[in-house]
């Protein structure tokens, strides 16, 4: 009975997103179609609201994919596009090598130590995004930190900033806590009388390991997996400040079609195909989310 | 039971976090080095947060930033609150529908939500500016200030709302009397964390302020393009203090709440 009451809660937040999240994404999808104009709109075609439903023909007559085509003809979107699915799958295949061993390490100390811990990782999430990459832009460059903690050791410098591999530093650095943490939530919730049994059973502590405590980690790891790979796909900071301007991805190109060259149509036909990458992650995360929700 | 952790755990817990503070920590060393140059150590100075708080423009950023930061997470957690209301108890139709939504906004690429964001106030008409960058950030920080609440909102007892309502209490009263008191800390930290967001982002700042709206990010960004400044250094470590601390305020009172409810239990 009281439930039908709680939905009322709903239609502030669903009119929000409809009109915020959901519509914009229709205007971004029409853009993509419209005539190219440099910068200012309004781009034709248009609706012609007085000639009813003759100008909504009109209009859709009007729309084309002659944006679309330009992409297909330059080599640069094609190799911005690649790049960044190469790029965000690296950084979530590192972030998992790298990600797995501290999300599992803290499951280990005692309850009191665990909350400490997750609060630590978090904290760094909390300081400005913008700041810890421009901290390692300090730390990366030719007379930077790095160098001379190399040079101090007798070791030769590495120049590394505005190379790709700065960009997966910077990516598995941002992204570390949130892979960490779905991570650490489905190892500390892990029943500890498994391992146990697969040890009085004879397996060694690392069988056990492979064969108990992995296999039931995995919703942990594909939700980590998920929540890093579809925003790198479309990172803009990290790439543009750690990656000089070798390293191309879709983030970029959208903001350098829209801000540098004023191209409008372009950037947002190069939105809705990051969108229509990206939509099968996303909707993989959702269903994923729910079955969470509901447990 | 559980055994403790091995020297192998132990190390990647201290790397993982000294991989993820030794940049921070850096920062902070340097915005007091007397020297412009990132290496040389210069003596200590603040001759850097002497120059912050001259520079005029970077003052306004800061200003900007706090106004759309605390209207912008007021919003959302409004909104969000009642969000998360739907999504633990409603059993209405467009539940799937809103979750959809919140989750999609939680990874959605920020350039995207910033070109769309775009796209709306200018085919509406709304002059680009503090108002649009407020409302944009409710939006970007809802899902989040949604998340935080729904995992406290989960597991609250929700048979003390129902004894209320038994008694004669009508259902929002109820809510407000008895539920809200109960997740108080759970929607003051996603205030907190849509605050805090706010106050980070870049991206879509860029793209849907106008002039006379220049958040701190975009002035900093500006900055960094144009090479290191130490005076970034300064600003940051200020940020940085500020915000550690409301966290660390913030997990205390929530560990608080926390004790208390354990001891009514």
């Amino acid at each position: 009975m009281r439930r039908g009451r709680s939905g009322l809660a709903a239609i502030l937040p669903v009119l929000w997103l409809a009109l915020f999240f959901a519509f914009p994404f229709m205007l971004v999808a029409k853009l993509s179609l419209s005539d190219t104009a440099l910068a200012m709109p309004p781009y034709a075609p248009r609706i012609d609201w007085s000639q009813g439903l003759a100008g909504v023909r009109a209009f859709l007559a009007g729309l084309d994919g002659e944006t679309y085509g330009r992409l297909t003809q330059d080599r640069l979107y094609l190799d911005a596009y690649l790049s960044s699915l190469r790029i965000a799958g690296t950084g979530t295949v590192l972030l998992l090598l790298i990600g797995y061993p501290i999300a599992y390490g803290i499951s280990r100390f005692s309850p009191a130590v665990r909350q400490a811990l997750v609060m630590a990782v978090i904290l760094p999430f909390w300081t400005s995004f913008l700041i810890r990459i421009y901290a390692w832009i300090a730390i990366l460059k030719p007379a930077g930190v790095l160098n001379a903690g190399l040079a101090a050791l007798g070791l030769p410098p590495v120049d590394i900033l505005n190379t790709e591999t700065a960009v997966l530093l910077g990516l598995v650095y941002a992204y570390l806590p949130f892979m960490v943490l779905p991570l650490y939530a489905v190892l500390e919730k892990q029943d500890q009388s498994l391992i146990e049994a697969a040890q009085d059973l004879g397996a060694t502590p690392l069988s056990a390991f492979w064969r108990v405590t992995f296999p039931l980690s995995i919703p942990g790891a594909a939700a980590g997996a998920l929540l890093c790979f579809i925003p790198m796909a479309g990172e803009f900071v990290i790439p543009d400040l750690l990656g000089g301007s070798e390293t191309l991805m879709l983030g970029k190109v959208i903001w350098t079609e829209f801000f540098a060259n004023r191209d409008w149509p372009a950037a947002s036909a190069v939105a809705i195909v990051l969108l229509a990458t990206l939509i099968a992650p996303i909707l993989l995360f959702e269903r994923q989310q729910a079955k969470v929700l509901r447990s | 039971m559980r055994r403790g952790p091995s020297a192998f755990n132990v190390a990647a817990v201290v790397a993982g976090l000294a991989f993820l503070y030794a940049p921070i920590v850096i920062l902070v060393i340097y915005s007091f080095n007397a020297s412009r140059l990132v290496t040389v150590w210069g003596g200590f100075s603040t001759r850097w947060y002497t120059a912050l708080f001259q520079d005029a423009q970077m003052l306004d950023a800061v200003w900007v930033t706090l106004r759309v930061g605390v209207l912008s997470a007021t919003l959302a957690t409004l909104l969000g609150t009642l969000a998360a209301v739907a999504l633990v108890r409603g059993g209405f139709r467009g539940r799937t529908a809103l979750a959809g939504g919140i989750y999609a906004t939680l990874v959605m690429p920020e350039v995207i939500l910033g070109l769309s964001l775009l796209l709306l106030f200018v085919a509406v008409g709304l002059p680009r500016g503090f108002w649009t960058v407020t409302l944009s950030h409710a939006t970007l920080t809802l899902a989040y200030a949604t998340v935080v609440v729904q995992a406290r909102l989960a597991t609250f007892d929700r048979h003390l709302e129902e004894a209320a309502q038994d008694l004669g209490c009508p259902p929002w009263k109820a809510f407000v009397l008895v539920t809200l008191p109960g997740i108080a800390p759970a929607v003051a930290a996603a205030w907190m964390l849509a605050f805090t967001l706010s106050l980070d982002d870049l991206v879509i700042a860029s793209f849907t302020s106008g002039p006379g709206a220049t958040t701190l990010p975009m002035r900093l960004y500006s900055q960094v393009r144009l090479g290191v400044d130490p005076k970034i250094n300064a600003v940051s470590t200020l940020l940085i203090g500020l915000v550690a601390t409301g966290v660390i305020a913030a997990y205390l009172v929530q560990q608080r709440g926390r004790r208390r409810a354990v001891q009514e239990r």
